[in-house]
């Protein structure tokens, strides 16, 4: 599979994940969203973000519970719950928005 | 949300048998494994393309085929000895789900069968027509890989089998077969694979686990005030915990991992996690690989050995306990350095239950009043194994468990539970999304029980011990109408319900600084 994406070529496996990490931008994640027809918006790139930074630092995205907590810590509690987390990413935070921000799939009994 | 028709649940509590429909669920199968993961496993590489099968397959597979049933005295047994009385026929969850006859569990195996007959016994060599024999075709692969990724292992038919055929053991020589032929599976063996090079079925590495543990240990002194320890790497501990990756990520099985640290701190015993073993489950049980197991299983033994712990202790996986409890001796024993005096290994629930009979632990079961609970039986746990000293004891100790820190518990109906329980719909290695079709069919009979309860006996929450399990039915329950926050683990209930008495953990406080010097085990 690919995407077309200003003009380039982006290889996705068969799951629609980057099959190179390196090619993701701001710009493969709208076209991996609208792909799926979501629209990102600021509250989704909060998430994307810290997702993204937390990939940095552990090679993993974060646990759905390490990452509800930092979203209360930075966004507020009402915000800091699998609840919000969901009504953006319906799929699973863990997997639709790991696609987005460009992360590798969660495996295993996940 | 789905080009399918979704089973409609009528609360009876049972499912009617369907009429067949056939080749409702033909097609490709789930996702194929690419090179770099077959390599990984030690599999042949020598297929030009993912979906293409190596040079002389056929050869191959037969040799594959011959190799099996003489290592396997019960695979040539299972493959001669059907009579076709039809006893299985409607007690597999995916075939009352999907209506697919070759989902009936003897339609499954004659898959396999019909190639065994035509190629190893005489009556197929010669006449292979009157004995249902049929030459190993490309299309035949083709079904193999389709149908026995439609098979979770589970071995209910198996129950019901006068002969006790075990169609998990002729699925899980298929899929050997298909991997040495170049038809692995993504999902299987691309964790697998990760399972060697990082530790874990998730790829979760050594610092990012130290972190989701120092993050549970705040949260828990946050809620209950006294610093509970979730150790690492803590050499010298009396137990080493194994348990699926799952636990350190996803709900409701974290909740769970919170319980376990929470009983280990309660009866002042020392305890720790492993880096190296950082995964309780084994998937080479699922593709049925001798030689794959035995690495999973060899990691628990290192890492016991290198931490010099006295017990081992499995947490809640289902699949993750049968081959504990069944196998590990043989694929990683002998455990001749371990404490003797328990049980070798141990599983968590039998600890707690344990604890519990003693009177250790203090419990509030109005912290659960809240809740009406019912209990999935997973099946590797009810089938494939036992839990303390006695015949069903797999049956008793979780619901002991649940009844001792919960006021209201009902079964669901009894030919659903027990020895005779439904799958989940995800386990065998189907829990992929590429598989959702069939998850979502293959829950029926379970959602409708579930239903039944919720009708007529007020559930809300049903309590499973694998993760697996969970993770299926935080998914996949919600399109028949119930919420992902229905599903616990019966640990979460034991941490609701503990209140706990020790103020200091027996385990030294984790060091203030943050830079603890983690190794990532590669």
């Amino acid at each position: 599979m690919a995407l077309e994406v200003g003009g380039k070529s982006i290889a996705l496996d068969e799951e629609g994940y980057l099959e190179n990490l390196s090619d993701w931008t701001p710009e493969v994640a709208e076209a991996l969203a609208n792909a799926e027809d979501v629209t990102l918006t600021s509250e989704h790139w909060e998430i994307l973000n810290f997702l993204r930074e937390y990939y940095e630092e552990y090679q993993i995205a974060p646990a759905v519970r390490v990452l509800t907590k930092a979203v209360g810590k930075r966004l507020g509690a009402d915000k800091g719950n699998s609840k919000y987390l969901y009504s953006l990413f319906p799929y699973g935070p863990g997997k639709q928005a790991c696609k987005y921000a460009g992360l590798p799939k969660p495996t295993g009994c996940v | 949300m789905a080009d399918y028709e979704i089973p409609k649940l009528t609360g009876e509590g049972y499912t009617e048998v369907p009429a067949v429909k056939e080749d409702t669920m033909k097609g490709s199968g789930p996702f194929i494994a690419k090179a770099d993961f077959q390599k990984a496993m030690g599999f042949p590489t020598d297929f030009a393309a993912v979906g293409e099968l190596v040079p002389n397959w056929k050869e191959r597979a037969l040799e594959k085929m011959a190799d099996l049933k003489g290592r396997y005295r019960s695979l040539q047994v299972y493959l001669d000895i059907c009579v076709k009385c039809g006893a299985c026929t409607d007690k597999c969850h995916y075939f009352i789900g999907t209506s697919d006859p070759k989902n009936m569990p003897v339609a499954r195996q004659d898959l396999l069968r019909k190639v065994y007959r035509r190629y190893f016994t005489f009556a197929g060599k010669y006449f292979p027509k009157l004995v249902g024999a049929v030459d190993l075709t490309e299309d035949v692969i083709k079904d193999w890989y389709n149908y026995y990724h439609q098979c979770s292992q589970c071995r209910r038919c198996s129950v019901f089998c006068p002969y006790g055929i075990d169609t998990a053991e002729i699925s899980m020589a298929a899929r050997e077969i298909l991997d040495h032929v170049g038809y692995g599976s993504k999902y299987n063996n691309e964790i697998i694979g990760k399972v060697f090079k990082i530790g874990n079925n998730l790829g979760l590495p050594g610092m990012a686990l130290a972190d989701t543990l120092e993050g549970l240990e705040e949260d828990v002194e946050a809620d209950t005030g006294i610093a509970v320890r979730y150790p690492l790497d803590l050499e010298g501990a009396e137990i080493l915990l194994v348990t699926p990756s799952a636990d350190f990520f996803a709900e409701p099985h974290i909740d769970g991992l919170i319980g376990y640290g929470k009983v280990f701190h309660e009866t002042g015993v020392t305890w720790t996690f492993s880096s190296h073993a950082s995964e309780a489950a084994n998937f080479g049980m699922f593709v049925g690989s001798y030689e794959n197991m035995r690495r999973v299983s060899l990691r628990v033994r290192e890492a016991a050995i290198k931490l010099k712990v006295k017990r081992i202790v499995f947490g809640e996986c289902g699949h993750a306990w049968r081959v504990a409890y069944s196998f590990l001796n043989t694929l990683a024993g002998p455990f001749d350095f371990l404490d003797q005096r328990y049980p070798i290994p141990q599983h968590i629930l039998e600890y707690t239950w344990g604890e519990l009979q003693k009177g250790t632990l203090k419990i509030d079961k109005t912290e659960n009043d809240d809740k009406v609970l019912t209990f999935h039986d997973s099946c590797n746990v009810a089938r494939g194994s036992r839990m303390g000293d006695y015949p069903g004891g797999q049956f008793d100790i979780p619901r002991n468990v649940i009844k001792a820190v919960c006021n209201h518990f009902v079964d669901m109906p009894a030919d659903t539970i027990h020895d005779a329980t439904f799958c989940c719909g995800g386990g065998g290695g189907l829990l992929t999304d590429d598989l959702m079709e069939l998850r979502v069919k293959g829950i029926q009979p379970r959602a409708e029980a579930l239903r039944h309860v919720s009708l007529h006996n007020g559930v809300t929450h049903m309590a499973a011990i694998c993760a697996i399990c969970k993770s299926q039915f935080t998914k996949v329950l919600p399109y028949y109408g119930f919420t992902m926050d229905q599903i616990v683990s019966v640990h979460q209930l034991v941490s609701n319900a503990i209140i706990l008495q020790r103020q200091e953990s027996v385990i030294p406080p984790r060091p203030k600084d943050d830079d603890e010097d983690e190794d990532d085990d590669a």
